[in-house]
């Protein structure tokens, strides 16, 4: 008997950018049903390692599979319909249509079915809190509110699984706190699986089953939250050595 | 409910427009109307997919060009040549399209291929003596009293009911476009591309979709001015004027909107035949006069109103867009 | 190759030299105020009826006329920049090019108004002397002219490298925040740039009216001219444009000479089309 392949199975990943190697041999697993945060300090490659499982950039080497399928190759679009939502680190909605719209565009991933997108798209407002202003073109958000319509954009593709690129940053504590109170239930509720890539240590370590920490593009360590923040590596990349040595 | 009952009056007044109008003023209707059509067919790529052409000539030159043709030469029927030009039109929007979103051609990059495609073929059709060339095409006037819809011949009045119900019929398709899937996802990738590749839109469909249809529709509106007129000549079929007549309508109207290509026809081409009257009762007759006011009203508007006159008047008027979404639930 | 082929080549480079000027131009605005100049044929064409005029009915010739010319193109240009288009910078492409559309139409119409349909050259008295070098017969009127359009576009160079506001200008098209950080008049340097702009109009058309006739609808033609050729060199590329216009002066003479004159314009909209394609950046454009 083979055991189930992981939801998401990334490995020895490698992107260069001009000559600069911003992602070098990353490696990790994620289960479905798993909640898993990537941190690592400015510059670490992050981004462009979702950017890669997305579909956005391709990986100069590494395998990228979901559910024993392979990503290769595939554009963003069909990352999408694989199963993938994404929110992007800098925020990016359509901003003369509503936000109600907006929701429902993500909805139509799934479903020809306007009426049908529209309902989704309502509950997922409701979820997130923005059920109020539903009717205000995007462009008219706060910040943190558009990093919730962000949010709400993915949910409503119905991901296998999500990747949350920093959308806790810029949140007060409360709003931070309510964020992952939705995305435990989600997780609790229908399985959700969820990637984040996150620098609130405040989310990272109320949400995340295991983190995955990375440093100049190469994999530093792996564990539960509560152990990963004691490792001498992870307070060496964010730190520098001296400060870890102390 | 309220505004249910505009649209039904504004349809009904121009429905019963030709039983005041004479001559003269059933011509203009005709152009309104044309325009209006136009507008609303440019106004799927800018307006809800958000790709610049401004060598829309193209299409309509194409389809006017291949449906005259085949009348010409063959007496092929209007009825079957329409359907060859669209489709001669949908092709040219498929190739200039897919060339253009394949290569990543964009912005004022892409408006310029669109110029590009367009000036290409007038000199091309300038050069093709069997068309006509710089000469011309012709179309035989027949009688102008009967109504042959099949072959489009015929009094003015059925022209003017033909491209009123082109007009409404554009006006219902967009509407129902706006409120199904690929109307969204127009909008979606209009506002920003890389979120909607994320949301699972295939970017390159969506848009190669709106120019196909865009053009089909154009040719359509080609083919009856070509039998409207009865001359075709490739500087006006395919030339930079024709382009910008029609983009105009819809972007003094208000871009993206269902109603801004009828409000800016609605005002453009009056305003045209009025500096004419204008100018004339003045007792001005010298030639450009009525372009040079013309230039100078469109500076107005655009420096003024920059996002057309129907976001506009819809606010003064009370309209509220969110009215829209409300009705497709 | 024949002798008429080269003379003809010749010929095309010449000309090119010219219409690089007049490209130049709108390469220039664009590359740093980034709007494309829809209007800047018919600008040209206004230049040209200027130098018919100068020379029509005060005799003067228009390689003098030239240097006035360019002057108050470079007044009306800056005055534009400041009094209209700057309000429409951040907006959309469609609306800036619906803007200049509309000055091209009350420019078209204006000169129509103002000189008739009929078309306007200058003839000067040396319009036939020809130089011959070699096998080669050079016209006296468009190798000076060509000359002219040449220096005209060094110096342009020149300024912009060497001297303080075309440094500052420099710096607005590289990074427009740091150009507002360090404390440049941004609005004033647009405004001067599109004067320059403008100025190269001028300059060319003055020089165009003495090799082609102008009417009206020579302006939308100059128009559509001038983006071939600076799409062609690379759009903001000032060496690109100088190359494109003589490309584009060259490719028009091989056309009109093995197909036929009226068809040369085509030949130059097909190679606008696979440059668009193939290389949207332009031969020159490298950088993006």
């Amino acid at each position: 008997m083979t055991a189930p392949s992981p939801l998401l199975l990334v490995e020895n990943l490698v992107k260069n950018f001009r000559g600069l190697r911003a992602v070098d041999g990353v490696s990790f697993q994620v289960n479905a049903g798993d909640i898993v945060a990537l941190i690592g300090p400015n510059g670490a490659g992050k981004t462009t390692v979702f950017n890669m499982i997305a579909g956005s950039l391709q990986p100069d080497a590494g395998r990228i599979e979901l559910a024993g399928r392979s990503l290769a190759g595939l554009r963003p679009d069909q990352v999408c319909r694989a199963g993938v939502g994404r929110t992007f680190q800098l925020v990016k909605p359509f901003g003369n249509i509503s936000v109600e719209e907006n929701v429902v565009i993500g909805a139509l991933r799934w479903t020809g079915d306007v009426a049908e997108a529209r309902r989704l798209a309502r509950e997922v407002l409701d979820l997130l809190g923005l059920a109020d202003k539903r009717r205000l073109p995007a462009r008219s958000l706060t910040l943190p509110d558009r990093k919730c319509l962000e949010v709400a954009r993915a949910l409503a593709t119905r991901p296998k699984l999500l990747l949350l690129d920093e959308v806790m940053a810029g949140l007060r504590p409360a709003e931070t706190d309510r964020m992952v109170a939705i995305f435990q239930r989600l997780n609790r509720d229908s399985g959700l699986t969820i990637v984040l890539i996150e620098h609130v240590m405040r989310a990272v370590m109320a949400l995340s089953h295991r983190v995955v920490v990375i440093n100049s593009g190469k994999p530093v360590c792996e564990g539960g939250p509560a152990e990963v923040v004691r490792d001498p590596r992870v307070l060496e990349c964010y730190l520098g050595e001296e400060a870890a040595r102390c | 409910m309220r505004r249910r009952i505009a649209l039904l009056a504004l349809l009904s007044a121009f429905v019963l427009a030709p039983l005041a109008a004479g001559p003269y003023l059933l011509s203009v209707l005709v152009v309104v109307m044309y325009m209006a059509y136009l507008g609303q067919a440019w106004n799927i790529m800018m307006g809800f997919a958000g790709q610049l052409s401004l060598g829309h000539s193209l299409y309509g030159g194409l389809g006017a060009y291949v449906t005259a043709a085949l009348f010409v030469n063959w007496g092929v029927p209007a009825v079957l040549g329409l359907p060859a030009g669209i489709a001669v039109a949908v092709a040219a929007g498929a190739v200039v399209g897919a060339l253009g979103f394949r290569f990543g051609v964009k912005g004022v990059y892409f408006a310029l291929l669109t110029i590009a495609f367009a000036e290409f073929t007038r000199v091309l059709f300038e050069h093709i003596p069997s068309l006509g060339g710089t000469g011309g095409l012709f179309l035989p006037v027949g009688s102008r009293d009967g109504v042959d819809l099949l072959r489009l011949r015929g009094h003015p009045l059925m022209f003017y009911y033909l491209i009123l119900a082109m007009a409404v019929g554009a006006f219902l398709l967009c509407r129902r476009l706006l409120a199904c899937r690929i109307g969204y996802q127009w909008l979606a990738v209009r506002e920003d591309q890389e979120a909607a590749q994320a949301l699972g839109i295939n970017v390159f469909r969506a848009k190669l979709a709106a120019v196909m249809l865009s053009a089909g529709l154009t040719a359509a509106g080609g083919v009856f001015f070509a039998f409207y007129y009865n001359t075709l000549f490739p500087t006006q079929a395919f030339g930079m004027g024709r382009s910008i007549d029609i983009i105009l309508a819809p972007i003094v109207g208000g871009l993206g909107t269902l109603f801004g290509p009828i409000l800016g026809a609605l005002i453009l081409t009056p305003l045209g035949e009025l500096i004419t009257w204008g100018t004339e009762a003045l007792g001005f007759k010298a030639a450009g006069l009525k372009q040079l006011c013309y230039g100078l009203s469109l500076l107005a508007i655009v420096k003024f109103l920059p996002d057309g006159v129907w976001p506009w008047l819809r606010r003064r008027i009370g309209f509220d867009p969110a009215d829209d979404e409300e009705e497709g639930t | 190759m024949s002798i008429d082929l080269a003379n003809q080549i010749v010929t095309g480079i010449l000309t090119g030299l010219v219409y690089s000027l007049m490209a130049l131009g709108l390469s220039v605005i664009f590359g740093v105020v980034r709007v494309v100049n829809f209007a800047h044929g018919e600008m040209t064409a206004l230049a040209m009826y200027a130098a018919w005029a100068l020379a029509t009915w005060l005799d003067l010739d228009p390689l003098l006329g030239m240097p006035l010319i360019a002057l108050v193109m470079f007044g009306c240009g800056y005055l534009l920049q400041r009094g209209l288009i700057d309000s429409f910078i951040a907006k959309p492409e469609h609306m800036q090019f619906i803007l200049l559309v509309s000055l091209a139409i009350i420019m078209v119409n204006g000169s129509l108004l103002a000189f008739g349909p009929d078309a306007h050259g200058v003839q000067v008295s040396y319009g036939f002397d020809t130089y011959e070098m070699g096998p080669l017969l050079v016209d006296k009127v468009r190798l000076l002219a060509a000359a002219a359009s040449l220096a005209f576009s060094l110096a342009l160079m020149v300024f912009f490298r060497r001297s303080k506001t075309g440094k500052a200008i420099r710096a607005c098209a590289d990074n427009l925040v740091g150009a507002r950080v360090i404390g440049l008049d941004v609005r004033r340097l647009y405004a001067v740039t599109f004067g320059i702009g403008t100025a190269c109009v001028g300059a060319a058309g003055a020089l165009l009216s003495m090799l082609i006739d102008v009417m009206p609808p020579t302006g939308p033609e100059l128009t559509l001219l001038a983006f071939i050729i600076v799409i062609v060199g690379g759009l903001g590329s000032m060496t690109g444009a100088l190359l494109g216009g003589v490309l584009i002066g060259v490719s028009e003479v091989l056309a009109g000479y093995f197909l036929m004159p009226s068809m040369k314009s085509m030949f130059s909209f097909a190679i606008l089309i696979v440059v668009l394609v193939a290389r949207p950046q332009g031969l020159l454009g490298g950088r993006k």
